[in-house]
């Protein structure tokens, strides 16, 4: 285990450098390149924070949606894996036309707006308005 | 570069090289496409001095889109011709002989672009008023622009099939997205199959659309619009494409109970349009152009993660729009349930 400050505490203090020093002392468009990576050391410490829960609540939706059984791996890089292949298969069925009308099209959509919420949250810190 | 600018201005205006000086050239921020470069034109002729203020638009050395900047100097020439507001427009150099990538020069007008200023700055209050309806007579007298008659409009993008604007424009999108996605995106494939299923009675006729008609691309001031920029994207097409582009969540800024650029109602900004005498307007093919705007918005963020991840042009701003995807993504569902 490494020392404090942790990999949050760190990206904090890049964070801050950014927004209240190289952003008014660089101003122009030097200023606003500093002001959108400050943006993005934010969105990473927010996915460090949410990534397992994310990849969890995403990977379960799928498995309701295609009915298959058990729990997400443990292995997040293999949840990342079978959620891309979960989705390709979302594809192929929606290309199919079997998302066009009926329960299956009503519980897509459910799905499709807690995983774009989810995305919201950690891209910019609040879900998508109605 | 000052002085191969200011060789070139002396040529174009047949005076001498030592009759023009240039000065304070600086790159200006935005437009990841195109530079960007404020400078200022002395010119000493016999009847006196004159002084320009000038913008620079170029292309990025490296990435030259071949003919496209004469093209657009053409359209900005066509527009203020028209009675459009847009910047005064000086000379072009379609080659790279002068500045190393091809530029055009026009007048740099006072005024501010920056959304979030108009939309929340107590000394715009006056403009939030009239701007709306700006927006909508300035976009009638651009879909109003001659394009029969005139030879610069043979070079513009139109519809594959010019009575099926809108399914060429659903088949131009997904096949961008398709050639150029990293995941898969029920989301968007979902609103693929959608536009296929609704796709609008075509447009009487096509007209000279602006394609990038959005807050951020005109100056205003506090009495309201000044000018409309960035005409890159300009092309022959269904006129409601820009009325729907001007509607996109992205431009609201958050102002999302006044749809059109957070400024006004749909139905607000149709009246202003009509009145200065443009096309009459369908309110299901608005919806229609607004699903496929964004669509279209979610292309241009994965195609600017792209050129990211391609090492194309490797900057921070183009590697944090990836993640934009999810907005007009958000935005789609909605629009898909609210259209049932």
């Amino acid at each position: 285990m490494n020392d404090r400050p942790d990999a949050r505490e760190l990206l904090e203090a890049v964070r801050r450098f950014l927004a209240d020093e190289a952003v008014p002392a660089l101003g122009g468009h030097l200023g606003y390149q500093a002001r959108v990576a400050a943006n993005v050391v934010a969105m990473v410490a927010r996915e460090l924070e949410s990534e397992s829960e994310q990849l969890e609540a995403e990977w379960r939706g799928l498995a309701e949606l295609l009915a298959f059984a058990g729990d997400p791996p443990a292995d997040p890089q293999v949840v990342r894996e079978q959620i891309l292949e979960g989705n390709e298969s979302l594809v192929q069925r929606i290309r199919a036309g079997d998302a066009d009308e009926g329960p299956w099209r009503q519980a897509i959509f459910r799905h499709l707006r807690q995983t774009v919420d989810a995305k919201l949250i950690v891209a910019r810190g609040r879900a998508g308005e109605r | 570069m000052s002085a191969a600018l200011a060789e070139f201005i002396a040529r174009e205006e047949g005076l001498a090289p030592g009759q023009v000086r240039v000065e304070g050239l600086r790159r200006l921020s935005g437009g990841s496409s195109r530079l960007m470069w404020s400078v200022d034109a002395e010119i000493t002729e016999a009847s006196g001095l004159r002084k320009l203020e000038l913008v620079l638009r170029q292309d990025p050395p490296g990435r030259i889109a071949e003919g496209r900047m004469g093209l657009e100097f053409k359209v900005l020439a066509a527009a203020g011709g028209a009675g459009v507001p847009v910047p005064e427009v000086y000379w072009c150099d379609p080659s790279s002989s002068q500045l190393g990538a091809p530029f055009f020069a026009m007048e740099r007008l006072a005024g501010e672009t920056i959304p979030r200023r108009l939309l929340r700055d107590a000394r715009y209050a006056e403009a939030r008023a009239v701007l709306c309806r700006q927006l909508g007579a300035a976009l009638a007298g651009i879909h109003a622009i001659d394009i029969e008659t005139s030879e610069w409009t043979r070079a513009l993008d139109r519809p594959a099939r010019p009575g099926e604007a809108a399914l060429s424009e659903v088949d131009r999108t997904a096949e961008g997205y398709r050639a150029l996605a990293l995941e898969p995106h029920p989301v968007l494939e979902l609103a693929e199959r959608w536009l296929r299923a609704h796709i609008p009675p075509a447009a009487p006729s096509l007209r000279l659309v602006h394609g990038d008609y959005r807050l951020g691309n005109f100056i205003f001031d506090e009495a309201g619009l000044v000018a409309v920029l960035d005409w890159e994207l300009a092309h022959l097409g269904d006129p409601v494409e820009d009325l729907a582009w001007l509607c996109v969540r992205a431009w609201r800024f958050g102002n999302d109970d006044l749809p059109a650029a957070g400024l006004g109602t749909r139905e607000a900004l149709i009246e202003a349009y009509r009145e200065a005498g443009g096309p009459p307007v369908d309110l299901g093919a608005l919806c229609f152009w607004e699903v496929l705007s964004n669509f279209k918005l979610a292309l241009v963020f994965i195609s600017q993660a792209r050129a990211y991840l391609d090492g194309a042009h490797p900057t921070v701003e183009l590697a944090s729009l990836g993640r934009r995807i999810a907005e007009p993504e958000a935005e789609l569902l909605t629009l898909m349930e609210d259209a049932g």
